[in-house]
C-alpha cells in the first residue's frame, strides 16, 4: 500500500500526534509551527481525499488491516469529504492568525497545552467525519469535547470557567445519551459499522429499544449541536473562550454535529424510518423555526458582540435543522449548502472579532465605536460577513437562503418560507447595530487603535473573498452539496 | 465596438473609477475631473449600445452561474435601454451641480461620496440591463447598500434615523417580498428570464398570481407605494445632489422600472388586464399619487415636499403599468424620462437655495426670485413639466396615461390624474410664483445666484425638459419596441 492509500486515517493522525508533540516542544512558537503544519497538512490531505473521493467515489479504509464489520472502517464519501474540507481549511486558516492572538490572550506557560489542546479537538473533529464506526464517533465525539472544555477554560475572563463547566455538564450529558443510543442499536443488531448497521436496522425498525436509540441520538446529538432549545451552553462557551477557538469551534464544532446528525438519521436510520416511521420532521421543523426566531430576537438585544454572534450561530443551526425537517433533496442540499456557508461566514466574523480583540482586549458594540475608520480591513470584513449572514445576493448567505425557501415552496408551506426570511429581516437588525456602531458613531477620543496584523488580516480576508466567491460561482459548493443530498435521500428524491 | 462587450463595459466603467478617485483622494480636482470624465464615458457606451444594438434581437452577456440554470446575465431592452441613457445623461450632469455644491457647502468626505456614487451607478447600469429577474434583484440590493453611506453622508443621529428608516424598509421589503416572489416564480415556471409575453403558463391558478403580483409590488419598496413609502423622506437627509440623481432618478426609477418589467415581461400585459387584483393595486397606486400629494402641501421643508412629490409621481408610474394596457406602459416608460428631468431640476434649485440663500423651508422663499432669478425660472419650468403643461416633456407622458387610463374605462382613475395635476400647481408651481410675485420677508437684496457649476448643471436639466417636449418620439418609438 502506498501512502495514497492511507490519507483517510492520515487525516486524522496528523493532528491526532501533533497534541503531544506540541506539549513536548514546549516554547509557544515552537508549538504553534507545529500546529500550523499539522493543520495544512491535514488540509492538503482532505483536498486529495475530496478530489479522490470525486474520481473514484466512496473510500472505504481498513483500520490496520481488518476487514469490516470485524474491523474498524473508515470511510469517505461525498458529504464526509466536503465536510472534511471545510473543518480542515478553517483550521488551516485560524491556526494562521492563532500566534498573534493566542500570545496576546493566553498566559505563555500555558501556550504549548494550548495548541495542544486544539491539536485534540481538531483531531476529533475530523475524526467523527472520517470514520465509518458508530462507536468510534462517540470516542472522537469525547476527544473533541474534552479538548473543547480545556479551550474554552483558558480563555482570560474568570467566567470562561463557569461556562468551561456548564459545557462540560450539557456536553457530558448529550455525549452519555449517543452512547446509550448506539449502545441500544448495538443491542439488536450486533454491530457497530455504520453500513452494516443501515443494512440490519429495517428488520428490527418496529422495536421499543430502535425507536429509543433514535431518541437518546436524537437529543444527544441535539445537545452537541446546540440545537434549540438544547443551546444554552453555547453563548457562554462563544463568549468567553479565546478568541482563536471561538472562530474554529463556531466554524467548525457545530458543522460536525449537523454532519453527525444527518449520517445517523438520514443514512444509518434511513430517511424511512427517520421521516417515515418517526416524526422527525415534526420535531426539527418547529425546532428550527422557533430557533431562528427566538435565537435572532435575543441577539439583537447583545452588547457584547460575540455573544450577538454566538446567538446568531444558534439561529443558523435551526436554518440547517430546517432544511434536514423539509425532508426533500432541495431541503437537505440547503442544509448542507448552510453547513458550508455558515462555517465560511462565522469563521470570518469570529476571526475579525478576534482581531478587534486583539487590538482592543474586549469585544463589546462599545469598543466598535468609530472603528470603521481605524481598523478600516477588520470592520469592512465585518461588513461583508454581516451581509453575508443577511443573506445578500453575491454572497454564499443568500444561496443557502435560496434553496431554503425554495425548498420550502415545494413542499406549499409558504408560512415556513416567510419565517426565513423574516429570520433574514432579525439579522439585518443585529447586524446593522455592528454597522452603526463602527461606522456612524463618533469614536472614543481615549484609545489609540491600529489595523490589526496583517497575520490575522490575510486568513480573515481569505474568509471574506470566499464568502463573496462561493456565492457567485457555487459550482463546487452547490454540486456537491447537491451529490451529497441526493444520496442521502435517495429513496424520496 | 462589440455589443456584448459594451454591456461588460456599462456596469464596469463607472465601479472602475472607484479606485481611481480613492487613489486621487488628496487631489480633489483631478478626482472630480474622473467622476465627471466617467459619467460622459459611460453615456457614451450607453448611447453607442443603443446605436448599434438590435433590440427586437439582443445579445445576452452571461457573467456567471451562481445557481444551477439560473446565471447573472445582461441583455439590453428597450426599457432598460431607457432608464441606462437617463441615468447615463445625468450621472455626469449632477457630478458637475456637485462639485458646485459640495464645496460651497463644505461637505466632509468627500472622496466617499464620490465613490458610493460611482457605485449606486453601477449598480443601475446593472438593473437597466439585467436579462433576468435575479440579476435585477441583486444589482437592487446592491444600489441599496451602495445609497447607504451617501443617505448618511452626515454621519450625525438624524442621519443614523434615516438610514435605519432608508435601509430598514428597502432590505426587508425586498427580502420578505420580492425574494419570496422571486424563488415562488422560479418553483412556478422554472425560469426568471425577461421573456416578451411573461413566463408563466395558462396552467398557473389566478389566485397565486395575483398573490405575487401584490409579493411583486410591495416587494420594490423602491417604487414607495404606500404603505412603503416612508424611507424616500428619510433619504432626504442625504446632501443635495444624492437626493437629485438617487431619489430622483437612479433609485426610485429602479423599482418602478422594476415593476415595469415585471408586468411587461414576467406577467404580459395580457395576464395583467385578466387578474382583478391589478385593478386593486391600480387603485392603490391611484390612493398614493392623492395620499401623498396632500401630505405635500402640508410641508414647509422643501426637500421633504419635493420628496412627497416623488411618491406621488411615482404612483403614476405604477398606476400605468397596472392598467394592462400598452399606452398605460409606454407612458410610464416615458414618464420615466420625463420626470427625472422635472424632478432632478427641482432638487437642483433646491441645493442652489440651501447654498447660496441658505434656506430649506418653503415659507422663506418669497420674494427670493429676485435674489435669484435663474434658479427661481428654473423651478417654475421644472414645476410645470411635473404637472404636465406645455411646452414641457412632462406633457405626453400624462397625456398616454390618461389615455391608458380611458382604455380601460377606469374613469375614476383618469379623474385621479386630473386631480392630481392640480394638486402639483397647488404645492409646486406656488413656490415660484411667490418667490417672485411675492414680497420677500426680511434680508439682504441683490444677486445672489448659486456657484457656477450648479447653475450649469440646472441649466442643461432645464434645457432636457423643453427639448423632450418638441422632440419626444426618441424616447416615444423606443418605448413603442417594448411591444414589438
Amino acid at each position: 500500500m502506498s501512502l495514497w492509500d492511507h490519507l483517510p486515517v492520515l487525516v486524522v493522525i496528523i493532528p491526532l500526534m501533533a497534541g503531544p508533540l506540541c506539549v513536548l516542544v514546549e516554547r509557544p512558537l515552537a508549538a504553534w509551527g507545529l500546529a500550523l503544519a499539522a493543520a495544512w497538512l491535514s488540509f492538503a490531505v482532505a483536498v486529495a481525499l475530496a478530489a479522490q473521493v470525486n474520481g473514484t467515489g466512496v473510500i472505504s479504509y481498513e483500520l490496520g488491516g481488518w476487514a469490516p464489520p470485524w474491523g474498524i472502517e473508515y470511510r469517505i464519501d461525498t458529504l464526509g469529504s466536503y465536510v472534511l474540507l471545510i473543518v480542515t481549511g478553517i483550521a488551516a486558516l485560524v491556526m494562521v492568525a492563532a500566534r498573534e492572538s493566542v500570545a496576546s490572550e493566553v498566559p505563555e506557560a500555558l501556550a504549548a497545552r494550548f495548541y495542544a489542546a486544539l491539536m485534540l479537538a481538531f483531531a476529533g473533529l475530523v475524526g467523527i467525519v472520517a470514520t465509518g464506526d458508530a462507536f468510534n464517533v462517540f470516542v472522537f465525539l469525547e476527544i473533541s469535547s474534552l479538548a473543547s472544555y480545556a479551550l474554552i477554560s483558558m480563555g482570560r475572563d474568570r467566567r470562561a470557567l463557569t461556562s468551561a463547566f456548564d459545557y462540560l455538564v450539557m456536553g457530558t450529558i448529550g455525549a452519555t445519551f449517543i452512547l446509550i443510543g448506539i449502545g441500544f442499536l448495538y443491542m439488536m443488531t450486533g454491530t457497530l459499522n455504520m453500513q452494516d448497521l443501515a443494512a440490519r436496522l429495517p428488520e428490527v425498525w418496529d422495536t421499543r429499544t430502535v425507536r429509543a436509540g433514535f431518541a437518546f441520538l436524537t437529543v444527544g446529538i441535539g445537545l452537541k449541536l446546540a440545537m434549540f432549545p438544547l443551546h444554552l451552553w453555547l453563548p457562554n462557551a462563544y463568549t468567553y473562550a479565546p478568541s482563536v477557538v471561538t472562530a474554529f469551534l463556531a466554524a467548525t464544532a457545530t458543522k460536525v454535529a449537523v454532519y453527525a446528525l444527518l449520517r445517523f438519521m438520514l443514512d444509518i436510520f434511513g430517511i424511512d424510518f427517520a421521516l417515515g416511521r418517526m416524526p422527525f420532521e415534526y420535531i426539527l421543523l418547529p425546532v428550527g423555526v422557533i430557533g431562528i426566531l427566538s435565537a435572532s430576537l435575543v441577539a439583537i438585544y447583545q452588547v457584547e458582540v460575540k455573544r450577538l454572534l454566538a446567538y446568531s450561530s444558534v439561529a443558523q443551526i435551526g436554518y440547517m435543522l430546517l432544511g434536514i425537517g423539509l425532508a426533500s433533496t432541495t431541503g437537505v442540499t440547503g442544509a448542507i449548502l448552510h453547513l458550508f456557508n455558515h462555517a465560511l461566514m462565522k469563521g470570518a466574523l469570529f476571526l475579525a472579532l478576534a482581531a478587534v480583540a486583539y487590538r482592543l482586549g474586549s469585544t463589546t458594540l462599545q469598543d466598535l465605536t468609530g472603528l470603521g475608520r481605524r481598523m478600516p480591513w477588520t470592520m469592512f470584513a465585518i461588513v461583508i460577513g454581516g451581509l453575508s449572514l443577511i443573506g445578500v445576493p453575491a454572497t454564499v448567505g443568500f444561496v443557502s437562503k435560496w434553496y431554503l425557501v425554495l425548498a420550502a415552496l415545494e413542499q406549499g408551506l409558504w408560512p415556513v418560507a416567510l419565517l426565513i426570511l423574516l429570520g433574514s429581516l432579525l439579522a439585518v437588525v443585529y447586524v446593522w447595530k455592528l454597522v452603526e456602531a463602527a461606522y456612524l458613531t463618533e469614536s472614543r477620543d481615549d484609545v489609540k487603535v491600529q489595523e490589526a496584523p496583517l497575520s490575522m488580516l490575510v486568513p480573515l480576508w481569505v474568509l471574506v473573498i470566499a464568502n463573496v466567491y462561493f456565492g457567485v460561482n457555487t459550482e463546487v459548493s452547490v454540486g456537491l452539496a447537491r451529490q451529497a443530498a441526493a444520496v442521502l435521500t435517495g429513496g424520496s428524491g | 465596438m462589440n455589443s456584448i462587450l459594451l454591456l461588460a463595459l456599462i456596469p464596469l466603467v463607472p465601479l472602475l473609477a472607484v479606485p481611481v478617485i480613492l487613489a486621487t483622494a488628496h487631489r480633489p480636482n483631478l478626482r472630480e475631473a474622473v467622476s465627471v470624465l466617467t459619467g460622459l464615458l459611460l453615456f457614451g457606451l450607453v448611447a453607442t449600445l443603443l446605436g448599434q444594438v438590435d433590440l427586437q434581437a439582443p445579445p445576452t452577456l452571461v457573467l456567471a452561474e451562481p445557481l444551477p440554470g439560473l446565471a447573472l446575465a445582461l441583455s439590453p431592452e428597450p426599457l432598460g435601454m431607457l432608464f441606462a441613457m437617463v441615468a447615463s445623461f445625468l450621472w455626469p450632469v449632477t457630478t458637475v451641480y456637485a462639485i458646485g455644491y459640495m464645496r460651497a457647502h463644505h461637505e466632509d468626505n468627500q472622496t466617499r461620496f464620490y465613490v458610493a456614487f460611482a457605485a449606486s451607478i453601477a449598480a443601475t447600469m446593472g438593473i437597466a440591463l439585467s436579462a433576468n429577474m435575479l440579476t435585477l434583484f441583486v444589482f437592487y440590493e446592491l444600489l441599496t447598500l451602495a445609497t447607504y453611506p451617501l443617505v448618511t453622508h452626515a454621519g450625525d443621529a438624524a442621519a443614523r434615523r434615516g438610514g435605519r428608516v432608508y435601509l430598514g424598509l428597502l432590505i426587508s421589503t425586498s427580502i420578505a417580498f420580492l425574494l419570496l416572489a422571486m424563488v415562488w416564480t422560479w418553483q412556478l415556471t422554472g425560469t426568471l428570464t425577461f421573456t416578451a409575453g411573461g413566463v408563466f403558463s395558462e396552467s398557473v391558478d389566478p389566485t397565486i398570481l395575483s398573490v405575487l403580483l401584490v409579493l411583486y409590488v410591495f416587494g420594490t419598496g423602491k417604487a414607495a407605494m404606500m404603505p412603503f413609502h416612508r424611507w424616500l423622506p428619510a433619504a432626504m437627509v442625504a446632501p443635495t445632489p444624492v437626493s437629485a440623481l438617487l431619489h430622483a432618478v437612479a433609485v426610485v426609477k429602479a423599482g418602478v422600472f422594476t415593476i415595469l418589467k415585471v408586468v411587461v415581461y414576467l406577467f404580459g400585459i395580457d395576464l395583467i388586464a385578466q387578474l382583478a387584483v391589478a385593478e386593486w393595486l391600480a387603485a392603490l397606486a391611484a390612493l398614493t399619487i392623492l395620499l401623498a400629494s396632500l401630505v405635500a402641501m402640508t410641508r414647509d421643508n422643501l426637500k421633504a415636499r419635493l420628496a412627497y412629490s416623488t411618491v406621488s409621481q411615482l404612483g403614476y408610474i405604477t398606476l400605468g403599468a397596472m392598467l394592462g394596457v400598452a399606452a398605460g406602459v409606454v407612458g410610464g416608460g416615458m414618464h420615466i424620462v420625463m420626470h427625472a428631468f422635472g424632478k432632478i431640476t427641482l432638487f437642483f434649485c433646491a441645493g442652489a437655495i440651501l447654498v447660496a440663500a441658505h434656506k430649506t423651508r418653503v415659507s422663506e422663499l418669497d420674494g427670493l426670485g429676485r435674489r435669484m432669478p435663474l434658479t427661481m425660472l428654473a423651478f417654475l419650468i421644472g414645476s410645470l413639466s411635473i404637472v404636465g403643461l406645455p411646452p414641457f416633456g412632462g406633457t405626453w407622458s400624462k397625456w398616454l396615461l390618461v389615455q391608458g387610463t380611458m382604455d380601460t374605462g377606469m374613469w375614476l382613475l383618469t379623474a385621479t390624474l386630473l386631480i392630481s395635476s392640480l394638486l402639483n400647481i397647488m404645492y409646486l408651481v406656488v413656490i415660484p410664483v411667490r418667490g417672485f410675485f411675492a414680497r420677500p420677508a426680511s434680508g439682504a437684496s441683490g444677486l445672489q445666484e448659486a456657484p457656477i457649476a450648479s447653475l450649469l448643471a440646472i441649466g442643461v436639466a432645464v434645457l432636457g425638459c423643453i427639448v423632450l417636449f418638441f422632440s419626444p418620439d426618441p424616447v416615444y418609438q423606443l418605448m413603442k419596441g417594448v411591444f414589438r
